[in-house]
């Protein structure tokens, strides 16, 4: 009896997302924003000192793939006129070269084409979603992350997904870590054991790129992009729980690219 | 009070003696760290005694590939030593055991990693299961386990319900990451210490920013201190938490669940609230703290005093609950003998019955001058021992921070002050602090103004090698609540 008051004792803690659009995840600073001003700016010690790299100032415009990027922050210190942290927590992108900001017309007229593709091929799990979590060397947090999901606040078993232990019987494989190389058989052998129709989601930028990672000759040369075929990638260091509840609505085609269900 | 640092080299031969002398006074065996060093290996031995830590250091010759063991004289050495000769290739002379333990035969693909060509024949294979006798089989947990659990395989030998052994397994998650700290910037160590194990970021950032700033002679500023002490209680609370989670998980006790979960999520917003990063990455770096964008202090003291009325009526609520108790209660205990024996980490060893804690016992930072809430003492060492000094610890903690916050109200904050400018030289340094699964170490080795060599132990690693000796008459549905009170973090055992 003591839990039952306990349990109702602060009422209704779920949100709404993503029916209404929640306060928390809109703060979240998921994604780094370049100025269009002071272009003429030489970046090079800022690229140079990017601690994996993401800053691409060969072309006219300097980019930051988000991939890469572990929003540490370094960028910002050193050139606050051109870069700075945006707010966004559906940064998750369904292509890999999205990923790179600012984003351009031909990536949104591509993503179109992906987008169309996808949702032939998973348009059946809309209503019921079960997720595999296959871990591949992260560092802890990613899972920690993926499980908040379950917690009162995301709620996720409002909205048809559940988390299940047999491959066999998961529509979603969410993929943490760099792919290291003792997990890369048993990643391969769940990815196979899960029936058609699937996606994989890559969580965390470690999944997407191998992050901080990359050059260790103990992990993959990309993550674990390349091991299993992608379909969503969620940028972060870890990814927040709403960037992640945002790519399985992605993957299912529940959800727009702009946020909105449909 | 400062903690003393004694370091001293003596020669291979003498080194099992050196250590066992120490040892016999009173210290515990916290690492053992082997360093390239010209053209050989440097082996070093942390020793850490109330107060003190102290580096015995051997050379051993170049192709000579053989250490007298020290594993023959503490089996907390059996670890360290399984992990050298999976990284580095050395073997111990008339070692115990070694077992793949960071990497698995045919796994190796890292070339710094192989300084024997025919390391690979040389390693062993998995070995056989060790209990024998009809009816037995081995039951393979993992490394896919069911549920969201990082990748580690425990390989449990039982008849069916008793578990007579456990194996844990870790080398799944492998990732090199010793490797990747060489040739890197200090600001690049940090964020890269934070990625050791993600879920005790802060504790590793500052045991690695704490080693730098030694060879650097400069203090941080007060204000810096004061924040790192503010994430890493942070951190802690969040921790503990977890261990809660997981633990009402496995005893299906719903609402309990939902309500911890709830208060964890409420800690980490509050963390993200105050530095912009769920798991305060980017804050700790070496000099201090980065500046902090928002840190309204009476607006953090709310809801911090909130959180604790909560959690501490619901942890207060639970640990009345009998059918929960009763699946704490004397599950895989770790006595204080084996405690002493493998020299222990965090909630582990306080639970049966060693007080030691890095905060106190070896205080850094602000910890010099905060006032410490005593967790209880007990040496029954089982999982509610452990959840009892968990609870303690969260109150503890709750205690620290409104210090913490009450300091940084005092002090008066010019806006240059948080990070200092180091002037690091070229040498060697140990760094430490308190995670909440233990204390962690850090060896880094400066050469030219870049990280030469870094070396860390995560007090996961340490506690991991004790995990199987938890098991004395326990049955496979214990499994999930031993594994919870450890709460210990598979990346920081795998590297």
């Amino acid at each position: 009896m003591p839990w039952v008051l306990k349990g109702i004792s602060d009422g209704i803690l779920t949100s709404k997302y993503p029916r209404k659009s929640d306060g928390y995840g809109e703060t979240w600073r998921g994604s780094i924003k370049i100025s269009p001003n002071n272009l003429g700016l030489d970046l090079s010690h800022v690229a140079k000192s990017c601690p994996t790299n993401a800053i691409n100032i060969e072309q006219t415009h300097p980019q930051v793939d988000l991939g890469l990027c572990i929003l540490c922050g370094n960028c910002i210190d050193l050139c606050g006129d051109i870069f700075s942290f945006q707010p966004d927590f559906e940064s998750a992108k369904l292509d890999r070269d999205l990923l790179v900001v600012p984003e351009t017309v031909e990536d949104r007229e591509r993503l179109r084409a992906v987008r169309a593709a996808l949702y032939l091929r998973v348009r059946t799990l809309r209503r019921s979603i079960a997720i595999r979590h296959v871990d591949c060397g992260s560092d802890g947090s990613e899972e920690w992350e993926i499980s908040a999901l379950t917690n009162p606040i995301y709620d996720v078993q409002r909205l048809g997904i559940t988390f299940t232990a047999s491959p066999r019987h998961a529509d979603i494989l969410l993929v943490t870590g760099s792919g290291s190389t003792g997990m890369i058989d048993s990643l391969k052998e769940t990815y196979l054991q899960m029936p058609h129709p699937k996606a994989v989601i890559a969580v965390g930028t470690d999944a997407i790129s191998g992050g901080m990672h990359r050059n260790s000759a103990s992990t993959a040369k990309n993550g674990v992009d390349g091991l299993i075929p992608v379909d969503v990638y969620v940028p972060g260091s870890p990814p927040s729980p709403f960037g992640i509840l945002y790519a399985i609505l992605l993957a299912v085609g529940t959800i727009s690219n702009r946020g909105k269900p449909c | 009070m400062a903690t003393s640092i004694q370091s001293s080299t003596v020669a291979a031969d003498r080194f099992v003696n050196a250590v066992e002398s120490d040892l016999r006074r009173e210290g515990r065996l916290g690492a053992l760290f082997a360093v390239p060093f010209q053209g050989g290996t440097r082996l070093s031995a942390i020793l850490s005694s109330f107060g003190a830590f102290k580096i015995i250091s051997c050379n051993i010759e170049p192709g000579h590939g053989t250490y007298p063991a020290l594993s023959a004289i503490t089996p907390a050495a059996n670890w360290y030593e399984r992990q050298i000769f999976d990284l580095h290739g050395l073997m111990p002379a008339n070692y115990q055991s070694l077992d793949p333990l960071v990497i698995r035969k045919g796994l190796e693909s890292d070339p710094t990693y192989k300084p024997d060509e025919d390391l690979s024949e040389r390693r062993p294979d998995l070995s056989e299961p060790s209990v024998e006798g009809e009816g037995l089989f081995k039951i393979p947990l993992g490394p896919v386990r069911s549920g969201i659990f990082e990748s580690i395989e425990y390989v449990i030998e039982t008849p069916g319900e008793e578990i007579l052994h456990v194996e844990p397994r870790p080398f799944y998650k492998h990732r090199g990451i010793e490797n990747n700290f060489s040739g890197r910037s200090f600001g690049e160590g940090a964020l890269l210490a934070e990625r050791v194990e993600g879920v005790s970021s802060v504790a590793h950032a500052i045991a690695y920013c704490q080693a730098i700033e030694q060879l650097s002679d400069s203090e941080i500023s007060p204000q810096a201190q004061l924040v790192r002490v503010i994430h890493a209680e942070l951190e802690r609370i969040a921790n503990h938490l977890e261990s809660m989670v997981r633990h009402c998980e496995a005893a299906a006790q719903a609402v309990a669940f939902a309500r911890f979960s709830f208060y964890k999520e409420q800690i980490m917003r509050l963390r993200a609230d105050i530095c912009g990063h769920r798991f305060s990455r980017g804050v700790v770096s070496p000099g201090g703290v980065t500046i902090p964008t928002t840190l309204d202090l009476n607006a953090v003291s709310k809801r911090i005093s909130k959180l604790e009325a909560d959690i501490d009526s619901s942890v207060n609520l639970l640990m009345k609950t009998a059918s929960f108790l009763d699946r704490l209660r004397g599950t895989g205990v770790i006595t204080t003998k084996q405690s002493r024996l493998f020299g222990t980490l965090g909630p582990v060893a306080r639970g049966s019955g060693l007080l030691e804690d890095t905060r106190s016992s070896h205080p850094y930072s602000a910890y010099r001058h905060l006032g410490f809430v005593p967790v209880r003492e007990t040496s029954d060492g089982d999982a509610l021992a452990r959840q009892n000094v968990r609870i303690d610890e969260i109150a503890g903690s709750f205690h620290l921070l409104k210090q913490a916050l009450d300091g940084l109200g005092d002090l008066k904050t010019p806006g240059d002050e948080w990070r200092i400018k180091l002037n690091i030289r070229d040498g060697e340094s140990l760094g430490w602090a308190e995670a909440s699964q233990g204390e962690v170490l850090y060896l880094v080795i400066v050469d030219s103004g870049r990280l030469k060599t870094v070396r860390q132990r995560s007090a996961s690693f340490h506690n991991m090698s004790v995990f199987s000796s938890a098991f004395p008459k326990d049955i496979t549905t214990d499994f999930a609540f031993i594994e919870a009170s450890f709460g210990l973090s598979v990346a920081g055992v795998s590297g």
